[in-house]
């Protein structure tokens, strides 16, 4: 008991190495959020582009850049990518944090693109003619008619798409970012300590899965009021 | 009104429509009935351009809306359809499927598209589905408000792709009295229909299709009682 504790003050107490904890912490909670949002945003902006040249056959070359995009970006790993983009395409930019939120938000946008892609396909076409000839524009009638209900289709798929980046986060430390596991890492190797470090990052990552989790549930049971029979 | 001349239309390579010429008059309830395959509901859907023609041109008030560019969308508001499979907005309550979207087309502010939308639920007996989910409706209720959705626009013509043909035929009546309700107050309208008792009492016009092609055009008394083409015959003798 008196080593648990020891182990304990070491890890956490002693030198303040709670505060690396902490900021590991908002780093990962930081990329993980940002990430999400340029992902979300990159993802559905090609899965339009892919549904409306695969449905009327124009913006071809949109289309060619959609589908090299997601090519590229699902087909090298995310931290060649990161390490790319640090070491040779965003050398001005000195914090690795922003470019991990650019890096992840990139390859993000790959794997999000075909899920919201798959969630608008599994809509009837009569949706679209339906608002389409009451004299909405294409643009309204995906805003409000298709994605809505594409989304809610793929919430489950999105989400898996979410945790999956989360703890991807975890290698940021690659480029210099001091995330929660790099924190981890630290302060294993200055205090001969691994169980501490270890296990309640482990357990930390694990809490946060759980609350999107829960946060999922949420959603799905608000988006499903209307499947009520 | 609504002009057409020489529409022709195909699907990968299958002629649907053969240079269809016809007419509308303002006020007028044209129906238009013919075997399935027949090209009808792809003649009304080329009416509001949900199908582009592949030659011919339609006029609407002398405009001519088979132009390059022209604006489709204001066209669309000025033409309501219903469709065969009701395609109401699963994600919306019944309230909002109606004021959707003149209030996203800047026509009517929120709540007086709302004050609207139960205006016209009223008139179609159902002001008491207002706040709930269209899963939770029958058909002929969803077909009801289908038609209140298009009238929420206030379109100068209603184009109807078989309204009733995937209803129970419990629930066909009360569609149909609705539509008839709009005939009667002066509401121009082309119909598709497999229901020749309807098409008989409220048609000013009723057309056959067959093969992409008008093969007759009369009156309801001298298209149902004294058919000249002998396709039609056959076809009368089938479903009357």
């Amino acid at each position: 008991m008196a080593a648990f504790q020891e182990g304990f003050y070491r890890t956490f107490i002693n030198n303040n190495y709670y505060k690396v904890f902490l900021d590991g912490f908002r780093a990962t909670i930081t990329i993980a959020v940002f990430a999400v949002l340029i992902g979300v945003s990159i993802g559905i902006i090609l899965a339009v582009i892919k549904v409306y040249n695969h449905r009327t056959g124009k913006m071809k070359i949109a289309r060619l850049f959609a589908e090299l995009y997601v090519t590229v970006f699902r087909g090298t790993p995310v931290i060649v990518q990161l390490m790319i983009l640090y070491y040779l395409v965003l050398i001005d930019i000195k914090s690795g944090v922003i470019v991990a939120v650019i890096g992840f938000g990139l390859n993000s946008g790959a794997y999000v693109a075909e899920i919201v892609r798959a969630g608008i396909m599994s809509i009837d076409t009569g949706q679209t003619e339906a608002g389409r000839s009451l004299g909405l524009t294409e643009l309204m009638t995906m805003r409000y008619i298709i994605m809505p209900q594409a989304i809610k289709n793929t919430l489950p798929a999105l989400f898996n798409e979410f945790i999956t980046l989360l703890k991807e986060t975890s290698v940021a430390g690659y480029i210099t970012v001091i995330d929660l596991t790099k924190a981890a890492d630290l302060v294993r190797s200055r205090t001969y300590q691994a169980f501490f470090p270890l296990i309640s990052v482990a357990l930390v990552y694990l809490i946060m899965v759980v609350g999107l989790t829960a946060l999922q549930g949420v959603m799905e049971r608000k988006l499903q009021k209307s499947d009520r029979r | 009104m609504i002009d057409v001349k020489n529409l022709s239309k195909s699907f990968n390579g299958v002629t649907v429509l053969n240079a269809v010429s016809a007419h509308v008059n303002i006020r007028e309830k044209i129906v238009v009935v013919g075997p399935s395959g027949s090209g009808k509901s792809t003649f009304l859907r080329c009416l509001n351009l949900l199908e582009t023609p592949d030659e011919g041109e339609i006029r609407f008030d002398g405009e001519l809306i088979t132009a390059p560019r022209y604006d489709m969308n204001k066209l669309r508001q000025k033409m309501g359809m219903v469709f065969q499979h009701f395609n109401l907005f699963p994600h919306l309550t019944v309230l909002d499927n109606i004021s959707l979207a003149p209030r996203k087309l800047g026509l009517m502010d929120a709540a007086a598209a709302e004050k609207r939308a139960k205006e016209l639920l009223e008139q179609v007996g159902l002001a008491d589905k207002a706040k709930e989910y269209p899963n939770m409706l029958s058909g002929g209720q969803k077909q009801r408000i289908a038609i209140v959705r298009s009238l929420a626009m206030n379109p100068r013509v209603m184009l109807f792709d078989e309204p009733t043909s995937a209803l129970d035929p419990e629930m066909v009546g009360e569609v149909l009295s609705v539509m008839k309700k709009l005939a009667d107050d002066g509401m121009t309208m082309v119909i598709v229909t497999h229901e020749m008792g309807f098409a008989r009492e409220v048609g000013t016009r009723v057309l056959f299709m067959d093969e992409g092609s008008i093969l007759e055009e009369a009156p309801p008394e001298v298209f149902f009682d004294n058919p000249k083409n002998p396709r039609l015959r056959d076809f009368l003798s089938k479903v009357l």
